[in-house]
């Protein structure tokens, strides 16, 4: 039996008294394209930075590939929110993408021209090699993104981490996205995705982990993702359309 | 003073090569250090940092009854660092934020370093005279041993900033997805502000606790004019600084009164001031020129469109148009005689008779060739 990808268990972060994650479970198996949804404050975000390390979690236990993340950093890239950086900074495209390798190259040595060719490469797969001498303030949303995206795939990993990256992008580049995605998964990664709409669930992904500071489901898509588990995780602030004439409001 | 004295005196002069050269280290530290600061939303620390350094000076002259620069500025920077975590603290316990935690350890720091001064001066010792200089800078005080000081430290700052680069790079860019790589973010962060801290300190002697932070601020924003790469920003601060310095040391010293300090604050101004207005591609002054020059561009553009129009309207393409015509299809009717120069000028229309203007073969082709691009 191959070992999961992602195993959580009891994990438990507050804030201030405010708990943000409570008692949380996830299994994510190997070579699955996941998504993390749930309403605003669900602790989504909080879930993934845990997991990376990045937010020390009162309770709980976290293993990449069966080993603490601390031993696997190698093997996990991360997409942060585009918010998170101020894009205004003097550097180019390339510059940015060229940082995924850092990790690789240790303290003291420069980006050479290996670095240099991969980052191209990374580039390249999302679209962007013309954009390589650009200056970062000068990219649009989707761009920011597709450059946050090549980044991480410079790093070569098996584990992918991305934190809402459809979040104001235009249409284009988020199919060109999923696609992306979707052949990492086929190569045998792990692609996990906080994603804010619920609409392309089904579509875009085979797993999913619906969460509301506790763990409300966590499996195949096509099982979990249903009308009651989506009322339990947004409490009845979900309106559920079908494709009828007569649109009915929560009700199956 | 006349000029060819003072740069013969800026070599042989034992004052004023000192004091250039100690100004010239304290412009490059403080210009490249200053402008990392400055990328990472830490411009008004340096000033926080500079102020607090008062009392620590005050404290460290109070114990030790010496005024051994060297001593004088472990005590900024201990203060200095104090301030920071400090200021640190105030805001990860408390609801005040950053800019308020920021004002107040300012304030209260100096006010007790303002405090312990007056209370220094009123002892009946003689040697704390000349503490007060450091609230402006006591620049023709500096002594060579003072330089060497200043230098070796400087060289320190730099090599390590040189030394870890592309980690500084990162956790300026993007702390978080450096966590995630595994780098010790907190080490790096401390590590990069007590290089700040450093930079601050060396300076106090020249330029004084009140006026520092200016030399921080000042030639990275000056330097962001110029350049949208790293590498030359953080270059151009430390040459903005070396700059400001020397200049400052040269002016003050060619006239009677005028102090150092403020002096080379003053020349920091001046070039800030330039690069806001002239640099390439970010100046005031340049961009309002390459306004103008679009707007022209865009008219001569319309009226050679409106020229285009009436030929393709007309049976005999060889026809001249007055002018007049042209002025009544355009939006813009008192450009139109500039419009037409400029496209007689560039080939693309013609005279061919008083007020007859049509355009040129290679007119039409422009014309076409713009359809396209509108297409």
């Amino acid at each position: 039996m191959a070992v999961n990808a992602i195993d959580v268990t009891d994990l438990t972060i507050a804030y201030k008294d405010k708990p943000v994650l409570w008692d949380v479970d996830m299994e994510v198996p190997s070579g699955t394209l996941m998504a993390i949804v749930g309403p605003n404050g669900a602790g989504k975000t909080t879930m993934i930075k845990s997991i990376l390390g990045l937010i020390k979690p009162a309770a709980g236990q976290v293993l990449v590939y069966g080993k603490p993340y601390a031993e696997q950093r190698h093997l996990v890239g991360y997409v942060p929110q585009r918010g998170s950086v101020d894009w205004d900074f003097p550097t180019s495209v390339l510059d940015v993408v060229m940082m995924g390798r850092y990790g690789a190259l240790g303290w003291l040595k420069r980006p050479g021209a290996s670095e240099r060719a991969a980052a191209l490469d990374a580039l390249d797969k999302v679209g962007m090699k013309s954009f390589a001498e650009r200056q970062i303030s000068q990219l649009s949303g989707g761009q920011q993104q597709r450059v946050f995206l090549a980044r991480a795939l410079v790093q070569d990993a098996q584990l992918y981490f991305m934190d809402e990256p459809f979040q104001g992008v235009d249409a284009t580049t988020e199919r060109a996205i999923v696609t992306l995605l979707q052949e990492l998964r086929s190569a045998g990664k792990t692609v996990v995705v906080v994603h804010h709409d619920l609409q392309t669930v089904p579509e875009y992904f085979d797993w999913v982990t619906m969460l509301n500071v506790r763990r409300i489901a966590c499996g195949p898509v096509s099982e979990v993702f249903t009308d009651n588990n989506l009322r339990k995780a947004y409490g009845g602030k979900v309106a559920f359309l079908s494709a009828d004439d007569t649109v009915k409001n929560g009700k199956h | 003073m006349d000029i060819s004295q003072l740069f013969y005196d800026l070599f042989f002069d034992y004052t004023l090569r000192t004091v250039a050269l100690g100004s010239a280290i304290l412009g490059i530290v403080s210009g490249a250090l200053g402008s990392f600061a400055v990328l990472r939303k830490q411009s008004l620390l340096g000033d926080a940092i500079s102020h607090a350094a008062l009392p620590g000076i005050v404290i460290a002259f109070l114990l030790t009854r010496s005024r051994e620069p060297a001593v004088l500025m472990l005590g900024a920077l201990i203060a200095g660092w104090l301030a920071t975590l400090f200021m640190l603290n105030v805001i990860r316990t408390t609801r005040i934020k950053d800019d308020s935690a920021l004002g107040l350890v300012l304030s209260v720091f100096f006010g007790m370093g303002l405090m312990l001064l007056t209370f220094t001066q009123k002892l009946p010792d003689a040697t704390q005279a000349g503490l007060d200089k450091f609230l402006f800078g006591q620049a023709a005080t500096l002594l060579q041993s003072d330089v060497i000081t200043m230098a070796v430290i400087g060289a320190l700052a730099i090599t390590l900033l040189i030394t870890f680069w592309k980690e500084f790079k990162l956790i300026t860019f993007d702390p978080e997805y450096a966590a995630s790589l595994g780098y010790p973010v907190r080490f790096l962060d401390v590590l990069l502000t007590t290089l700040l801290v450093i930079a601050i300190v060396i300076g106090l002697q020249t330029v004084g606790v009140v006026l520092m932070s200016a030399m921080i601020v000042a030639p990275a924003a000056a330097a962001r004019q110029w350049t949208d790469k790293l590498k030359n920003m953080i270059f151009l601060g430390g040459l903005f600084g070396a700059l400001a310095g020397v200049s400052g040391t040269l002016i003050s010293g060619s006239m009677e009164k005028l102090p150092t300090g403020p002096v080379i604050v003053l020349c920091m101004s001046v070039i800030v001031l330039f690069s806001m207005l002239f640099a390439t591609n970010r100046g005031l002054v340049w961009n309002w020129f390459r306004n103008l020059q679009n707007r022209r561009q865009l008219r001569a553009q319309a009226v050679l469109a409106d020229l285009n129009t009436l030929a393709m309207q007309h049976p005999n393409q060889e026809r001249g148009h007055s002018s007049a015509v042209l002025r009544a299809m355009s939006t813009n009717p008192e450009g139109v005689s500039l419009a037409l120069s400029q496209l007689k000028e560039q080939g693309f229309a013609q005279e061919l008779g008083k007020d007859a203007w049509a355009l040129t073969q290679a007119g039409l082709d422009e014309a076409s060739k713009n359809e396209e691009k509108e297409a």
